[in-house]
């Protein structure tokens, strides 16, 4: 199967450092479009196109930008490049292969909500990729595509760069502008949303760092174009990070809708010889594991969260049968448990909770009523943490629950499960 | 508020000075924390007392604030570390490539359990969550380099090769 290069179509090809490189590849002219046009024309194109945000909740990305119509000033564009999903690789990927396709994109918001600074939140962990964004950020401002009065349109757009230093929360709006604002990673009640009181208090667009790469296309190639990729309710192509027990890993871009069993088998191989499917987890630590006769399924926002997954990122995470699956949703779990910020209840307190029942099962010192009470704690958690984070945690326990339950019968029937009993992780 | 009996180190005050320097051109500029923390972290072995006072008073910011921000974020430490800080990705994606074996290989070279750092003070064991580089996973991170598709043996080698030389 040949993937489809929109996002990746500079990967390799470009010297990313330099704008120069990038300008002749045909870069910035989706913005030098966008200069020409006011701010509704510029909506239009973002409606029309239905980009939908790929950082995982996939809210159509023209309503963010009209929540940030008012008269407040300033204003601030914000790319989230805060990647800590676990498994997920592809914004490193675009930051390291075509930066200046994501300050095209952040200009072009910019232009259409009058805001004349954007600031690029990076995690510590990719702090080897900020000579690269330096150096394309310098360029870019000798070129006048970034700057004082860009292209000569009269329109000043300048880049920050911000770097965390290791909390996945901080990937959630509002932790992220505490982190910027020199706080704590903890995130705000709203309301207010970002859109009236975000960074430093202003209207304050963030998007993630795939989004804002497809936006220069769509100014470059017309809403109409990137309307004939992908699907009905998902637009354009996706990058799709495949990791785990298969043979070729990577991150890899189709048109959305692609189906996840194709994915696996015929782009990535399939699994090492020897070795069956047990379970592929979607969309990371807060996505959904699903089971071998699940996979049939086309990869786009609507159809995975029919399903009762979750795209989110595009991270697909395959499972082969040497892992257990119980032990996963404990790998998950330990995650969660490090990450949560403390701030709420909820998930501080539910979180530790919850992975100690789930490290029972794995010792085989639980019984049914611990399933019962691992349930309803997700679900209070679903229903009242106060950011994705603690919302997210019940998604693989639930999802697991459902796919897997003989699985966890297994272990409160104390059958000995191989994998546990070695305190987790891949068997030899 | 941090007691530096607790870990019996002291930063030198010649490492004080440095600190301010870093610290003095931010004064009143709360926002900038995070770039002096992490030019301080480049210089100073740990966040201890004395330096979060030196921070907070060249920042005019109150060093509850400095305390406060450097526990939040995993990779700032309040407790001295090592020279090079060793982090193994805990999440799924190595889990299930055999991390665990990683683990055991570098515990056992070293000489230390995850979270410690050895008496000289050249290493730290960390765990991280997810270092995104999961198509070379298992994977580890050395400073701010990257090692992946690892094996008992080549991480075996990977770390004797910071033992003997100094890699930059």
């Amino acid at each position: 199967m040949e993937e489809m290069h929109v996002l990746l179509r500079n990967k390799g090809k470009i010297n990313p450092e330099d704008a120069g490189s990038y300008i002749s590849a045909g870069g910035y002219e989706g913005l030098k479009k966008a200069l020409k046009m006011t701010t509704e024309e510029i909506i239009d194109v973002v409606r029309e196109s239905k980009l939908r945000g790929r950082g995982g909740a996939g809210f159509p990305t023209y309503k963010k930008i009209q929540f940030a119509l008012n008269d407040a000033e300033p204003k601030y564009v914000v790319c989230n490049a805060d990647e800590g999903e676990p498994g997920t690789n592809k914004d490193r990927i675009l930051l390291s292969s075509d930066p200046c396709s994501i300050f095209e994109g952040m200009a072009i918001i910019g232009k259409a909500i009058g805001a004349h600074i954007g600031y690029i939140y990076m995690r510590a962990e990719y702090s080897y990729l900020v000579p690269i964004l330096e150096s394309a950020l310098k360029t870019s401002r000798e070129h006048g595509c970034l700057g004082e009065n860009i292209m000569g349109s009269g329109f000043d757009f300048d880049i920050k760069l911000r770097s965390g230093a290791g909390a996945y929360v901080c990937g959630e709006e509002t932790a992220l502008f505490e982190s910027i604002e020199g706080k704590r990673g903890e995130p705000r009640y709203r309301p207010p949303f970002p859109g009236v009181k975000g960074l430093f208090g202003k209207p304050t667009i963030l998007n993630n760092v795939e989004t804002l790469a497809n936006i220069g296309p769509i100014f470059m190639n017309g809403a109409d174009w990137f309307r004939s990729i992908g699907t009905e309710g998902s637009s354009g192509t996706k990058l799709f990070t495949v990791c785990g027990n298969v043979k070729r890993r990577g991150v890899f871009e189709f048109p959305m809708g692609i189906n996840l069993k194709d994915l696996i088998y015929e782009v990535c191989g399939g699994l090492e010889e020897g070795r069956t499917l047990l379970a592929v987890q979607t969309g990371g630590a807060s996505g959904a594991v699903i089971n071998k006769d699940q996979i049939d399924v086309m990869l786009d926002i609507d159809h995975v969260s029919d399903s009762g997954g979750r795209l989110g990122c595009g991270t697909i995470l395959v499972i082969d049968d040497s892992n257990c699956i119980v032990d996963i949703v404990r790998n998950n779990l330990d995650f969660f448990r490090d990450e949560s910020c403390g701030k709420c209840t909820p998930c501080r307190e539910g979180g530790t909770r919850l992975y100690e029942l789930i490290d029972k099962l794995c010792q085989e010192k639980g019984n049914v009523k611990d399933l019962e009470t691992i349930e309803d704690l997700a679900e209070t958690m679903r229903l009242t943490a106060l950011c994705g984070l603690g919302h997210s945690t019940a998604v693989p326990v639930l999802s697991s629950i459902q796919n897997f339950y003989e699985d966890y019968i297994k272990h409160i029937d104390k059958e000995g499960c191989p994998v546990c009993s070695q305190m987790g992780g891949k068997q030899a | 508020m941090m007691k530096e009996a607790f870990t019996n180190y002291k930063t030198p005050s010649s490492q004080l000075v440095k600190v301010a320097e870093i610290a003095a051109p931010y004064r009143d500029r709360p926002e900038m924390l995070m770039k002096v923390v992490t030019q301080v972290q480049k210089i100073v072995p740990a966040f201890t007392d004395s330096v979060a006072a030196v921070i907070a008073r060249e920042m005019n910011i109150s060093q509850t604030q400095v305390y406060s921000f450097v526990t939040f974020y995993a990779m700032l430490s309040v407790k001295p570390r090592g020279k090079y800080i060793v982090r193994m990705c805990k999440s799924a994606p190595c889990h299930v490539l055999g991390a665990k074996e990683i683990v055991r290989e570098m515990e056992s070279l070293l000489g230390i359990k995850m979270g410690e750092t050895t008496e000289d003070r050249r290493f730290t064991l960390e765990y991280c969550p997810c270092l995104g580089i999961c198509d070379i996973s298992p994977a580890i991170m050395i400073n701010d380099k990257t090692y992946g598709n690892l094996t008992a043996e080549s991480v075996r080698s990977v770390i004797k090769r910071y033992i003997r030389e100094d890699v930059e």
